[in-house]
């Protein structure tokens, strides 16, 4: 690559560190004010304390919508994991037409605004006749899940050398025994992190389960309601803190599991000629 | 005077039982219109060492796909074992497959690979490991059953694979291009392995290679396969000496076709007229089908031998050469004979100076009659 020769090292490195702060600076003030004595996020900074976090969980609101999001979470996590394990099967074992249109549609979600499928949504649920609940937000984050579940699993499942299973059936082993044996615990670890994957999103996901949510909040829908109060905001940023934390951690162990999936499914053997 | 060492002839084909291990009975296998295996009739012994050779695409692997039970006849049988195959799936199949890939679970070490398929037999007392270890040894891998099979060579992959199949005690092993994936030292030396390992075991192997090397140093028989049929069967030599067609003779190695007419045609020999070489007689194989008063020729590079200065041969031809190539241990002539359409190829070893042969000599080739087969076109 001669090109790159032609642009500054110190120019490029100084847009590269510009860059990172302007992304992760807002970032950092969360966890900075959360950990402050003052009500109001503004520097200078008056002291430090934990009282902040010590009250989460003196907050029965609080306790309710953390249950909830659990609650959705697991569901929309279980439930996308299911449905991408099928699909992502069927795009990585088969061909057939318009596996890619398939494909495709079932990774638009990513790319459509939040609002304007939410509002669909809404829509289609109330023609449907179903009542607001938790469990019309576990449907719409499915939908925003499904893509995030296709592409871990894609990774896990694709390169999975089809002669393992024929080499379990060779020694004598069942479909089921097949299954169990070879299939999957070589494939657990993508499904583990699609799993955390899905849960960590519908975790944090607002639009779609503030529009089709009955009277239950989830987590991103209790901060929007407590950023009306201004003596409520320090709890907002040690709530805030907490998700970011536990997202990030989610994620990390989603990836390395992911990695680690797509890694053993990798054929080792020989060519095929 | 010391007793000089005797040297005893070795047998041409080691005894063995000519019992029928694998009968497969006008096998055809379509996919749509196009047939993988058209009409394939075989049987293979027990105990032999098999050979299915033929370029990629003549159907070798797909009939040993349908013997381990992956795929099934269009039409036609297998029986393995007096058995027959119909219905019965892979799992159920009295034979065990070494994959091309080698297919080693990767989640599990060697010990585990190996002991994959005796946990369903519920061996009792110590006797899953004690054939574990046993199979392990077969293979020359004692000693790394604790190993992942992430931290194996690829030849030791390939034993992995091998001891798996074995500790199975299959009557029927059969290979999908188990040592394409090595490189040449280490397939020259797993195919001298192979051969031994087959002989103290006395298992029927199944080979499927498109190398006809590896097929002519391991073999007892070999299939040649082209387009689906079964061109020829036989043994390695008979294959390599008396090819039935040009296109067997062409994949086994360099032949020099020479056209002839037929003079005469009588049970067992030919007489033909060539151009290059004059009237022969020459044994008339088994198959051959005579097709009006044309016939093909064939003689193997090795067997045409430069005659050097004044030496004389019963059976020469002369020439001039054109081309010279230089392989180490061998130089491999192009020589123009006249009224020959095609120059001849010669490969002859180096001992006596081929190697330093000027484009443009002329020379004289000594032959045996024998060497010069007829073939189908």
């Amino acid at each position: 690559m001669r090109a790159r020769r032609f642009l500054p090292g110190g120019w490029l490195s100084a847009y590269a560190f510009l860059y990172i702060v302007f992304l992760y600076l807002p970032v950092i003030f969360l966890p900075i004010f959360s950990i402050n004595t003052a009500a109001t996020p503004k520097f200078p900074l008056t002291g430090f304390t934990l009282q902040w976090y010590e009250d989460l969980p003196r907050t029965p609101a609080l306790l309710d919508a953390a249950w909830n999001s659990l609650i959705v979470g697991v569901s929309a996590a279980i439930l996308s994991t299911v449905l991408g394990i099928l699909a992502a099967r069927s795009i990585t074992r088969y061909r057939y037409p318009g596996r890619r249109a398939i494909n495709g549609l079932i990774m638009a979600p990513l790319v459509l605004p939040e609002v304007i499928v939410a509002i669909s949504m809404l829509l289609v649920m109330l023609q449907l006749g179903l009542s607001l609940s938790l469990f019309t937000v576990v449907l719409g984050h499915v939908l925003v899940c499904i893509p995030y579940s296709m592409t871990v699993l894609t990774s896990g499942f694709e390169g999975f050398d089809r002669s393992l299973e024929e080499a379990s059936a060779d020694l004598g082993e069942s479909a089921f025994g097949t299954f169990r044996r070879v299939t999957l615990p070589m494939v657990a670890p993508a499904i583990i992190s699609s799993l955390l994957v899905c849960f960590t999103i519908s975790l944090d996901e607002f639009i779609i389960a503030f529009f089709l949510t009955g009277t239950e909040a989830t987590l991103p829908i209790y901060i929007w309601g407590q950023l009306r109060f201004a003596s409520k905001l320090p709890g907002v940023l040690a709530l805030g803190t907490l998700l970011l934390v536990a997202s990030f951690l989610l994620m990390t162990i989603a990836e390395i599991l992911r990695r680690r999936a797509a890694r053993r499914t990798q054929n080792e053997g020989g060519l095929y000629a | 005077m010391p007793e000089q060492p005797r040297i005893e002839r070795p047998h041409a084909d080691r005894i063995q039982s000519e019992r029928p291990m694998i009968e497969i009975r006008n096998v055809t296998r379509s996919y749509g219109a196009f047939k993988a295996l058209d009409d394939a009739s075989l049987t293979i012994r027990e105990g032999e060492f098999f050979s299915l050779l033929g370029p990629s695409g003549c159907g070798k692997t797909t009939l040993l796909r349908m013997i381990a039970g992956f795929d099934n006849p269009t039409s036609g049988s297998i029986a393995v074992g007096g058995q027959s195959m119909e219905g019965i799936p892979a799992n159920r199949r009295p034979t065990n497959m070494v994959f091309q890939s080698y297919a080693i679970f990767p989640h599990l070490n060697v010990e585990q690979n190996v002991a994959y398929g005796l946990k369903r037999l519920k061996l009792q007392g110590g006797e899953e490991k004690r054939r574990v270890e046993e199979a392990l040894g077969q293979v020359s891998l004692t000693g790394l059953g604790k190993r992942l099979a992430t931290e194996l060579s690829g030849g030791q992959r390939q034993r992995v694979a091998l001891g798996r199949a074995l500790v199975m005690r299959p009557k029927v092993l059969l290979l999908d291009e188990p040592l394409s994936a090595l490189d040449k030292k280490l397939r020259e030396q797993m195919q001298v392995e192979l051969r031994r390992l087959q002989q103290a075991v006395g298992i029927t192997f199944v080979l499927v290679t498109h190398d006809q090397y590896e097929a002519l140093a391991m073999s007892d028989r070999i299939a040649v396969m082209f387009g689906g049929k079964i061109a020829q069967v036989a043994s390695p030599k008979e294959i390599y000496q008396r090819p039935v067609n040009r296109q067997v003779a062409d994949f086994l190695g360099g032949m020099n076709f020479v056209k002839a007419e037929i003079v005469e045609e009588n049970g067992a020999s030919l007489i033909v007229d060539t151009l290059g070489f004059g009237r022969i007689k020459t044994d008339k194989p088994k198959a051959f089908v005579r097709n009006g008063g044309a016939a093909t020729l064939g003689i193997r590079p090795e067997r045409l031998r430069v005659l050097w200065d004044n030496a004389t041969a019963k059976f020469e031809v002369a020439g001039k050469v054109v081309e010279r190539h230089y392989f180490g241990e061998i130089t491999h002539l192009i020589v123009e004979i006249p009224g020959l359409e095609k120059p001849l190829s010669v490969t002859e070893t180096n001992d006596f100076g081929a190697d330093d042969i000027p484009v443009g000599t002329p020379i004289r080739l000594a032959y045996d009659p024998e060497a010069l087969v007829a073939m189908a076109d």
